[in-house]
C-alpha cells in the first residue's frame, strides 16, 4: 500500500491550532464589498508587520450571508460579521496582535441580546444539520485543508477495499436521492450506467444551477470543490468511467476558478490522472462553461451543449445512462449529490440512513432568500418543516410583515402557502403538496408579493428560457404568459382562467423535457392556492398586494375632479394637465409615481389601484 | 435509423474559406488574434462555445464577420455557428455601451424589488431592457441570478456585483462610475 | 431481430425490438398524424401532435420516439389524445398565417390537411405572431418563415442527405425559427439551389420561385418566338397531377398540352441531353488519351456542380467542361435553330421544363450567353407547369398524344433515361463504349449502374477495365470524394446528381405529402424512373450518336463532337465560389405582430 493510501486511511482530522484568517469571499459577501475589507487587513498586517506570517485565505460561502462581510479568526474559530475596512484594522490590532477578542464587533442575537462568538453559538447555525456544507466556511478550498479535515479519505477507502459494484451497494443502500431537482434513486443510476455496454463511459458533475434565486451548487463549488471532485472519482470508478466533465454555468467566474485551481492540485497530488492512488484506475475530469441558457441544465440539453450545439433536449429513453456524451453510457449527478458521495462511503450508509426521512434519507441544502431576516445556505435534515427553516433558522420575516408562501423548486416548482408550514420537507411530501424539493431554491414571500406577478415572473422566466424546439413550451408558453400578462394589467377576464388551466395542463402533459412540463407549475400552483387573488385582478381590477404597476396608478376620478389644477401644479414631472371646467388627466406615461397628486389633492379625487388615499397609504403600510 | 447514428454519414460542412474582408489596421489585428485563439480548437469536435466566447472576448461582442470567420476556421458550416449564437444569452450579436450595468431578474432580486430597481436605472441611464445597446455611456441589461441572491437585489457591473441596492443608492454608484 | 408483443387499442401487435410505437401502430393499421417526423431521416420529437397514452405513464408521449416495449399498452384515439392534438394544431396555427387561399401548398399542406382532420374550427387561443421577412432573393427557393412550423425536416435533408448544411434551428423561445444563418436570405449561403428542403416541408414555408407569370407574359407577346425544351424526368411525373398511377409517362400528352398553351415550338431537352451524351463522351476519351485528370464528374446537374465549386474547389478540374442539357439546348436554340428557321435570335425566348429548382439558378449564371444572348430565358418547375395547365383548364387526360417539334424535338433513349439516377452514366457508356472498341454493343443495357442506391462498378470496355461510380444526393458525394482524397477509392468516371433518384426525385418534382417514410419517399421518385426506362426500351434508337437528329446537327452545324464551335457554345468552366456573404443582403427586420386578443 503506499504511503499516501495509508496516511488517509487513518481517521484522524488535524484542527488549527495556529492564528490564521479566514475571509469569506462568497457572491454574496463580494457584493457587500469584502473585497475591501481583505484590502484592509492585508494593509493592517503588512504595517504591523505580520505580512506573510498570519496567512489570509479567501474561502467560500460561510452561510450567513446576508450578515456579510464575513471572517473567521482561528485558533478560537471567532465569526466577525457585517464587516467595514475599519473594522478589520481593529481586529488585526486588538485580536491578532492583542489576542483580544473584539467584543464590539461580535453578533448580538437580536432576540436574545446574546453575544455570539462562534459559528456553532448562532442560531442560524445551531439548527442546521451541516454535512454537505461541512467544510463550507470553515476551511479554505485548497486541497492542504482539505486533506486536513479527511479528504480522498473515501476515495482511499473506495479504491483499497471496496469492488465498484460494493461502492454502488453502499451507495443504493444510503437511499441517495438526486438532489438537481429530479430525486432519482443515485444509486440506481449508477448501477444502470455500470451496466450500460460501451468502450468508453463518462461523469458529467452538472453544475448549470441556473434556478434563479439558487445558489448552493454555487457555494460549495467555492467553498469546497474537493469534495465535489472526490464524489466524481468515486462515481468514476463505480461505473466504469475514465472521464469526467464539470459543466459549470458562465455566470459564476469564481466557482470556474476554484474548480480550476482544484483540479490542478488534485492532478498534482495524483488523486486524478493514471493510476490513481496506485490502484490501477484512471480518472481526469475537464472544465466546461455554459454560456447562459437555463435549459442546459436539463441533462439531456446538457450533454447537447457539451457537444458544442445548442442546448436542445432529446427524447428521452434513450437516457444518457445508455446513450449519452458523444453516444457513449454517462452518469450526470448534480453537484450537491456528488457532494454526499464522500461522507457516505467514508462514514457508511447506515450513517446517512439515520438522518432525514425514510424515502428521502440525508440532509439537503436550501439557498435560503426572499423576504426573510437571515438569508443564505441552510443545510437540513430532509423532512425538516418549512417553519423550522423560516423561523427558527432564518429569524422570520422582517417588518412584521406576514408570511405569505414559500416557494420551492424555482421555476419549475410551486409555492406553499401557510398550511404547509408543517408538513415535511421531503421528495414526496413536497409532490404530494404541489411543489417540490427541486434544487433547493427557497424563496420566502411576505404579503407585500403579487402572486399574480409571481407567476408571470415565472413564466416570463420559463417562455424566455425554452429552446424553442417544441409546439407546446415554446407557443404555450408565449401564450401563457400574455395571458397572465394581460391579467396583471388588469385587462383579464374570468374565462381566461379556464384556458390558462387548459394550456398549462396541455404543456404539462405534451412538452418534450422537463422544462416545458414544468414551467405551468408555479401558474397552476397559485392558481390552486390564490384563486381569489387571480379574481381580484380580473374582477375588480385591483391587485391586493399592490403590486401590479397598471392597476397601482394614479387615476383622476373625473366625476370628483373640480378642476381646481393643485396637482397639475405640484407635479414633479409635468404629468397632469387640463383646463378649467374639464377634469384634469394624468399622463402615465409621464407620471413617475410618486403619488404627491393623490395627497395634495383636496377633493380626493385622485385614486391609486382604484382606491383613495387612506386605503392606498394602509396598504404601503 | 435516423441519418446521425448511421456509421459515414457525413453532415453539413464549411471549408476553410477565403479570409473575411477587414478594413484597416485594427481590425486586422483583431482577426489575426481570432485565427491565433481559434488555432487549437481545429478538427476537435465539441469546441463551438468555447472558440465564440473566446472570439467575444475579442471583439466584446459577435460580429457576423468574426463569426463567419469562426465558420471558416473551425470548417463548421455557418448556421451552426449563427445557430450556437444565438441560442446563449451570453453572446451577444450588437456592440454594447462602455459600462455595463446588469441589474439582477432573478427570483429572489425580482421579490424584492429588482423590477423598480431596473425602472430607476433606465431612467438615469436610458436604453431599453434586454439588450445593451450602444448607445450612451451606460447599457443597462437585466441578466439571470448570479448567485448573491441573499444580497438582493443586486447590480452586475462588469464583474462586480453591487448587493442590497435600492433606487436611493444609484445615483452615488452612478457618480462613482462616472468618476472612473 | 427478436420480437415483443404490445398492445395498441387493445389489438395485439407483434413487432421487432427497437420500432417505435409509432410504427407499431403504423404496423397494424392505424394511423397516427405527424408533422416531423419522416422515418429515417427526422425525428426530432418536436411537433408534439403523434401523441398517445400509455398505459401507466402519466403524461402522454410523442410515439414517433417512443420504443415500443413488451406488453406496453398503447391508447391512439382516447378523448384526452385527440383533445390534446387538437390544442397543439391550435398552437400552432396561433402563430401562423391563416393564408391558405393564397397558399403554394394549399391542398397540398400536411398542416391544412391536420387542420381540417381533427375538425379545428375556432382557435380558442390567440396572441402575438413572429412576422419574418420573406426571403425572395435567391433565383430558386422562396423562404416563407411565417408558415415555418419548426419540424426541421428542411434541416435534416439538408443537412444529412445533402451534407450542405443550410439550415439550424436560430433565436429561442417564441423567436426560433428554422433558417440558414442570421435567419437572412439563403443567397448569403451556400446553398446550392437543389430544393430537397422545398419537398419535404410540410407546409408553405418553401416554395420555388415562381416563374409561370414571366412565361404568360412572353406567351402573349407577339413578337417573341417561343420555345419549351422539356426535361426528360417530367413525362412521367406530371401524370401523378392529374390522377394517373406514379410513373405513367405521358410524353404525347405533355406535347399537346404544351401546344395548347401557346408554345410556337414544343421542343425535347432529351435532345439537348443527346449532345450532352456526344460531348461529355468525347471528353472523356481524351481524358483517357491524356491520362486524366480522373475521375471524370459528370456536370448536368447545377446543383452538384455548384457543390463542387463551393465546397471542393481542387475538384473543379474534374468537372466535365460540358454544359447541362438545358444549356446546350437554350444555347442551340438561339443559334442552330435561329439559322434553320430564319428566326432572329433576339426574337426567341426559351423556357425549360424541369424537375429542377436549381436550373433557374443555372440559366442566370453569368457565362450562360454563349448564343450571344441569354441562352434559356425561364425555366419552369414541374409543378409550375402543372399550375399553368390547370390555369389554362388543360385537362391531360382529355388530350391526344402528340410528337415534339423538329429540329430539337427527337431524342434517343440515351436523353430519356437522363432524368433517372445512372442514366447519365449509362447514356455516357452506350456512346463511349461503342466509340472504344469500334464495335456495335450487343445489349446497351448497363444494369450494374441503374440502382437507387450508390453504386460502382467495373465494365470492361476492349482492353480497358473502366471503373465508374454513380452518386445520387451531394451527401453521397461529399463521401465519394472523401474516399478519392484518402486513395480509399479510384475511378474513371463518376455520375453525380443532387436529387434522390436523379432528376426523377428533384426539388420541383409534385410534392407527395402520403408518407412520411423518406425511403418510401425516395421510393416513390424511383418509380418515376421506371416510366423513362419503359420509354427507351420502346425507342428504336437508344444510343445518342445514332440519333439522326443530333447526327444532322453535327453536319449540318458544329461540325464534330469537341470541335471549336461545340466547345465555344456547349463548353463552359467553372470558377470556386466564397461561401459566406460578408455583408447580408436580406435587410428586414423581424417583429413580433400584436394580434387583438
Ligand atoms: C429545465 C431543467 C433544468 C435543470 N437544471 C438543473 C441544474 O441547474 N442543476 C442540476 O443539477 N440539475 C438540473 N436539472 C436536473 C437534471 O436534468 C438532472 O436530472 C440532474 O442533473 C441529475 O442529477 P441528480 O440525479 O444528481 O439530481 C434540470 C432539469 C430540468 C428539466
Ligand atoms: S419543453 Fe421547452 S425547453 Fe424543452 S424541448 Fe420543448 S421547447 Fe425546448
Ligand atoms: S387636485 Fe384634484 S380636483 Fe384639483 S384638478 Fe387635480 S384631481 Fe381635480
Ligand atoms: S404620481 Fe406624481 S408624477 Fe404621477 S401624476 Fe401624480 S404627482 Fe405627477
Ligand atoms: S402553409 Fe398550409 S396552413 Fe399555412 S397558409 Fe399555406 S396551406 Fe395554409
Ligand atoms: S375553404 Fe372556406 S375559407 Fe377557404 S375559400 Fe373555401 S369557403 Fe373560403
Ligand atoms: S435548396 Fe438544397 S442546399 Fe439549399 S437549403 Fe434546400 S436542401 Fe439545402
Ligand atoms: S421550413 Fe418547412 S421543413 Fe423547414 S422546419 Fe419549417 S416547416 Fe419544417
Ligand atoms: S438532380 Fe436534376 S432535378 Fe436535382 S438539382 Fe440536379 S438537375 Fe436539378
Ligand atoms: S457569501 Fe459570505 S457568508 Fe455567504
Ligand atoms: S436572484 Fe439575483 S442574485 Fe440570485
Ligand atoms: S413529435 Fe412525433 S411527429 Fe412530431
Amino acid at each position: 500500500m503506499s504511503t499516501l493510501l495509508e496516511e488517509l486511511m487513518q481517521e484522524r482530522v488535524r484542527p488549527e491550532t495556529e492564528h490564521r484568517i479566514l475571509i469569506c469571499g462568497g457572491i454574496p459577501c463580494r457584493s457587500l464589498g469584502c473585497r475591501k475589507v481583505q484590502e484592509a487587513l492585508d494593509e493592517e498586517l503588512q504595517q504591523k508587520g505580520l505580512a506573510g506570517q498570519i496567512p489570509v485565505d479567501v474561502i467560500g460561502c460561510i452561510g450567513d450571508c446576508s450578515q456579510g462581510p464575513s471572517i473567521i479568526v482561528y485558533p478560537e474559530g471567532i465569526v466577525y460579521q457585517k464587516l467595514g475596512p475599519d473594522d478589520a484594522r481593529t481586529i488585526v490590532r486588538e485580536h491578532i496582535i492583542g489576542g483580544r477578542v473584539v467584543e464590539e464587533l461580535l453578533h448580538r442575537d437580536p432576540h436574545s441580546e446574546e453575544i455570539i462568538r462562534k459559528r456553532e453559538e448562532m442560531p442560524f447555525y445551531r439548527e442546521q444539520t451541516r454535512l454537505v456544507l461541512r467544510n463550507c466556511g470553515v476551511i479554505s478550498p485548497h486541497i492542504d485543508d482539505y486533506l486536513k479535515y479527511r479528504g480522498y479519505a473515501a476515495l482511499a477507502r473506495a479504491l483499497a477495499e471496496m469492488t465498484p459494484e460494493e461502492v454502488i451497494d453502499e451507495i443504493k443502500k444510503s437511499g441517495l436521492r438526486g438532489r438537481g431537482g429530479g430525486g432519482f434513486p443515485t444509486g440506481r443510476k449508477w448501477e444502470l450506467v455500470h451496466q450500460a455496454h460501451g468502450d468508453e463511459k463518462y461523469v458529467i458533475c452538472n453544475a448549470d444551477e441556473g434556478d434563479p434565486g439558487a445558489f448552493m451548487d454555487r457555494s460549495i463549488l467555492e467553498g469546497d470543490p474537493h469534495s465535489v471532485l472526490e464524489g466524481m472519482i468515486i462515481a468514476g470508478y463505480a461505473v466504469g468511467a475514465s472521464r469526467g466533465y464539470i459543466y459549470v454555468r458562465a455566470e459564476y467566474p469564481v466557482a470556474l476558478r476554484r474548480c480550476r485551481e482544484a483540479i490542478a492540485q488534485a492532478r498534482e497530488k495524483k488523486f486524478l490522472g493514471g493510476n490513481i492512488l496506485e490502484k490501477g484506475f484512471s480518472f481526469d475530469i475537464e472544465i466546461r462553461t455554459g454560456a447562459g441558457a437555463f435549459v442546459c441544465g436539463e441533462e439531456t440539453a446538457l450533454i447537447s451543449s457539451l457537444h458544442g450545439t445548442r442546448g436542445d433536449p432529446e427524447p428521452k429513453p434513450p437516457f444518457p445512462a445508455q446513450k449519452g456524451l458523444w453516444g457513449k453510457p454517462t452518469l450526470i449527478n448534480n453537484v450537491e449529490t456528488l457532494a454526499n458521495i464522500p461522507l457516505i462511503i467514508l462514514h457508511g450508509s447506515h450513517r446517512f440512513t439515520e438522518l432525514g426521512t425514510e424515502r428521502s434519507p440525508g440532509t439537503k441544502v436550501f439557498a435560503l432568500a426572499g423576504k426573510v431576516r437571515h438569508t443564505g445556505l441552510v443545510e437540513v435534515p430532509l423532512g425538516t418543516t418549512l417553519r423550522r427553516i423560516i423561523f427558527d433558522i432564518g429569524g422570520g420575516i422582517p417588518g412584521n410583515k406576514k408570511f405569505k408562501a414559500a416557494q420551492t423548486g424555482g421555476p419549475s416548482g410551486g409555492c406553499l402557502g401557510e398550511e404547509a408550514l408543517d408538513i415535511p420537507m421531503d421528495y414526496d411530501s413536497l409532490q404530494e403538496a404541489g411543489s417540490m424539493v427541486g434544487s433547493g431554491g427557497l424563496i420566502i414571500l411576505d404579503e407585500d408579493t403579487c402572486m399574480v406577478d409571481l407567476a408571470r415572473f415565472y413564466l416570463d422566466f420559463s417562455q424566455d428560457e425554452s429552446c424553442g424546439k417544441c409546439t407546446p413550451c415554446r407557443v404555450g408558453s408565449k401564450r401563457l404568459l400574455e395571458i397572465l400578462q394581460k391579467i396583471t394589467e388588469g385587462k383579464g377576464e374570468e374565462r381566461d382562467l379556464e384556458t390558462l388551466e387548459q394550456l398549462a395542463l396541455l404543456m404539462k402533459n405534451s412538452s418534450l423535457c422537463g422544462l416545458g412540463r414544468a414551467a405551468p407549475n408555479p401558474l397552476l400552483n397559485t392558481l390552486r392556492l390564490f384563486r381569489e387573488e387571480y379574481l381580484a385582478h380580473i374582477r375588480e381590477r385591483r391587485c391586493p398586494a399592490g403590486v401590479c404597476r397598471s392597476l397601482m396608478r394614479p387615476r383622476i376620478n373625473p366625476e370628483i375632479c373640480k378642476a381646481c389644477g393643485i396637482c397639475s401644479r405640484i407635479c414633479p414631472s409635468q404629468a397632469i394637465t387640463g383646463a378649467r371646467g374639464t377634469p384634469y388627466k394624468i399622463d402615465l406615461e409621464k407620471c413617475s409615481d410618486c403619488l404627491r397628486c393623490l395627497e395634495e389633492c383636496p377633493f380626493d379625487a385622485i385614486t391609486r389601484g382604484g382606491r383613495r388615499l387612506a386605503e392606498a397609504e394602509a396598504m404601503d403600510r | 435509423m435516423l441519418p446521425q447514428d448511421q456509421p459515414g454519414i457525413m453532415p453539413g460542412a464549411g471549408k476553410k474559406g477565403n479570409p473575411v474582408p477587414t478594413t484597416g489596421v485594427q481590425e486586422k489585428k483583431l482577426y489575426e488574434r481570432l485565427t491565433q485563439a481559434l488555432e487549437k480548437y481545429k478538427g476537435k469536435p465539441g469546441v463551438l462555445i468555447a472558440a465564440l466566447q473566446e472570439a467575444q472576448e475579442i471583439f466584446g461582442y459577435l460580429p457576423r464577420k468574426a463569426m463567419i470567420h469562426v465558420a471558416n476556421e473551425l470548417t463548421i458550416p455557418l448556421a451552426e455557428v449563427y445557430s450556437v449564437a444565438s441560442f446563449y444569452s451570453l453572446f451577444s450579436t450588437v456592440p454594447a455601451g462602455k459600462t455595463r450595468l446588469e441589474v439582477c431578474m432573478g427570483t429572489a432580486c425580482y421579490v424584492k424589488g429588482a423590477e423598480k430597481l431596473l425602472q430607476e436605472l433606465q431612467k438615469q441611464c436610458g436604453g431599453s431592457p434586454g439588450k445593451f445597446t450602444s448607445e450612451g455611456r451606460f447599457s443597462v441589461a437585466t441578466t439571470r441570478c448570479v448567485g448573491a441572491c441573499s444580497a438582493a437585489p443586486v447590480i452586475k457591473i462588469g464583474e462586480e456585483l453591487h448587493g442590497e441596492m435600492s433606487p436611493e443608492k444609484l445615483p452615488a454608484l452612478l457618480e462613482e462610475l462616472t468618476k472612473i | 431481430m427478436p420480437k415483443l408483443k404490445l398492445w395498441i387499442d387493445d389489438r395485439e401487435v407483434e413487432v421487432e425490438e427497437g420500432t417505435s410505437v409509432l410504427e407499431a401502430a403504423r404496423q397494424a393499421g392505424i394511423d397516427i398524424p405527424t408533422l416531423c417526423y419522416l422515418k429515417d431521416l427526422n425525428a426530432p420529437a418536436a411537433c408534439r401532435i403523434c401523441l398517445v397514452q400509455v398505459e401507466g405513464r402519466p403524461t402522454l408521449d410523442a410515439s414517433c420516439v417512443l420504443p415500443a416495449a413488451a406488453g406496453m399498452r398503447v391508447y391512439t384515439h382516447t378523448p384526452e389524445v385527440i383533445a390534446a392534438r387538437k390544442q397543439m394544431l391550435e398552437l400552432l396555427l396561433s402563430d401562423h398565417p391563416f393564408e391558405c387561399l393564397t397558399c403554394e401548398r394549399s391542398l397540398n399542406c400536411e398542416l391544412q390537411r391536420l387542420a381540417k382532420r381533427y375538425g379545428i374550427r375556432d382557435l380558442h387561443i390567440e396572441g402575438s405572431r413572429n412576422h419574418f421577412p420573406v426571403d425572395d432573393l435567391s433565383p430558386s427557393v422562396v423562404r416563407e418563415p411565417d408558415k415555418c412550423i419548426r419540424c426541421r425536416r428542411c434541416l435534416a435533408v439538408c443537412e444529412y442527405y445533402q451534407a450542405v448544411g443550410i439550415y439550424r434551428m436560430v433565436e429561442r423561445s417564441f423567436n426560433a425559427v428554422v433558417g440558414p444563418a442570421f435567419n437572412g436570405s439563403l443567397m448569403e449561403t451556400p446553398c446550392i439551389y437543389c430544393g430537397q428542403c422545398v419537398t419535404v416541408c410540410p407546409t408553405g414555408a418553401l416554395r420555388e420561385h415562381d416563374s409561370t407569370a414571366r412565361v404568360w407574359e412572353a406567351l402573349r407577346d407577339p413578337n417573341l418566338h417561343v420555345v419549351v425544351q422539356t426535361a426528360p424526368s417530367i413525362r412521367t411525373s406530371i401524370g401523378e397531377e392529374f390522377g394517373y398511377p406514379v410513373g405513367t409517362p405521358l410524353p404525347g400528352q405533355m406535347a399537346a398540352a404544351l401546344r395548347r398553351l401557346g408554345f410556337d415550338r414544343v421542343f425535347d431537352d432529351c435532345f439537348g441531353a443527346d449532345v450532352t451524351v456526344m460531348e461529355e463522351a468525347t471528353e472523356f476519351l481524351e481524358r483517357l488519351e491524356r491520362g486524366g485528370p480522373f475521375p471524370q464528374f459528370t456536370s448536368c446537374c447545377p446543383s452538384w456542380v455548384r457543390f463542387c465549386e463551393l465546397f471542393y474547389p481542387e475538384y473543379i478540374k474534374n468537372l466535365s467542361e460540358v454544359k447541362s442539357p438545358q444549356q446546350i439546348f437554350g444555347a442551340l436554340a438561339k443559334t442552330y435553330y435561329a439559322r434553320e428557321a430564319g428566326i432572329d435570335p433576339s426574337r426567341i425566348f426559351v423556357v425549360s421544363i424541369m424537375p429542377c429548382v436549381s436550373k433557374k439558378y443555372e440559366l442566370l449564371r453569368p457565362e450562360m450567353n454563349a448564343s450571344g444572348y441569354r441562352d434559356v430565358d425561364a425555366e419552369l418547375s414541374t409543378r409550375e407547369f402543372v399550375q399553368m395547365l390547370f390555369q389554362a383548364g388543360i385537362d391531360l387526360r382529355k388530350l391526344p398524344e402528340e410528337d415534339f417539334d423538329e429540329p430539337l424535338g427527337h431524342a434517343s433513349g440515351a436523353g430519356i433515361i437522363f432524368g433517372s439516377t445512372g442514366g447519365v452514366m449509362e447514356a455516357a457508356l452506350r456512346t463511349a463504349c461503342e466509340w472504344l472498341t469500334g464495335r456495335e454493343l450487343e445489349n446497351v443495357e448497363f444494369p450494374q449502374v441503374r440502382s437507387d442506391k450508390y453504386k460502382d462498378a467495373e465494365i470492361q470496355v476492349g482492353d480497358l477495365r473502366l471503373k465508374v461510380a454513380v452518386a445520387r444526393g451531394t451527401g453521397e458525394a461529399r463521401r465519394l470524394i472523401e474516399a478519392l482524397k484518402k486513395g480509399e477509392k479510384e475511378y474513371h468516371f463518376v455520375e453525380v446528381m443532387a436529387c434522390p433518384a436523379g432528376c426523377v426525385g428533384g426539388g420541383g418534382q409534385p410534392i407527395y405529402i402520403e408518407t412520411n417514410d423518406w425511403n418510401e419517399q425516395v421510393a416513390h421518385r424511383s418509380r418515376r424512373s421506371g416510366g423513362l426506362y419503359e420509354l427507351d426500351r420502346r425507342m428504336e434508337c437508344r444510343k445518342a450518336h445514332a440519333n439522326p437528329a443530333v447526327q444532322k446537327l453535327y453536319r449540318d452545324f458544329l461540325g464534330h463532337p469537341g470541335s471549336e464551335l461545340a466547345h465555344r457554345l456547349l463548353h463552359t468552366g467553372y470558377v470556386a465560389r466564397r461561401l459566406y456573404a460578408p455583408e447580408p443582403l436580406l435587410k428586414k427586420e423581424h417583429k413580433q405582430k400584436v394580434q387583438p386578443m
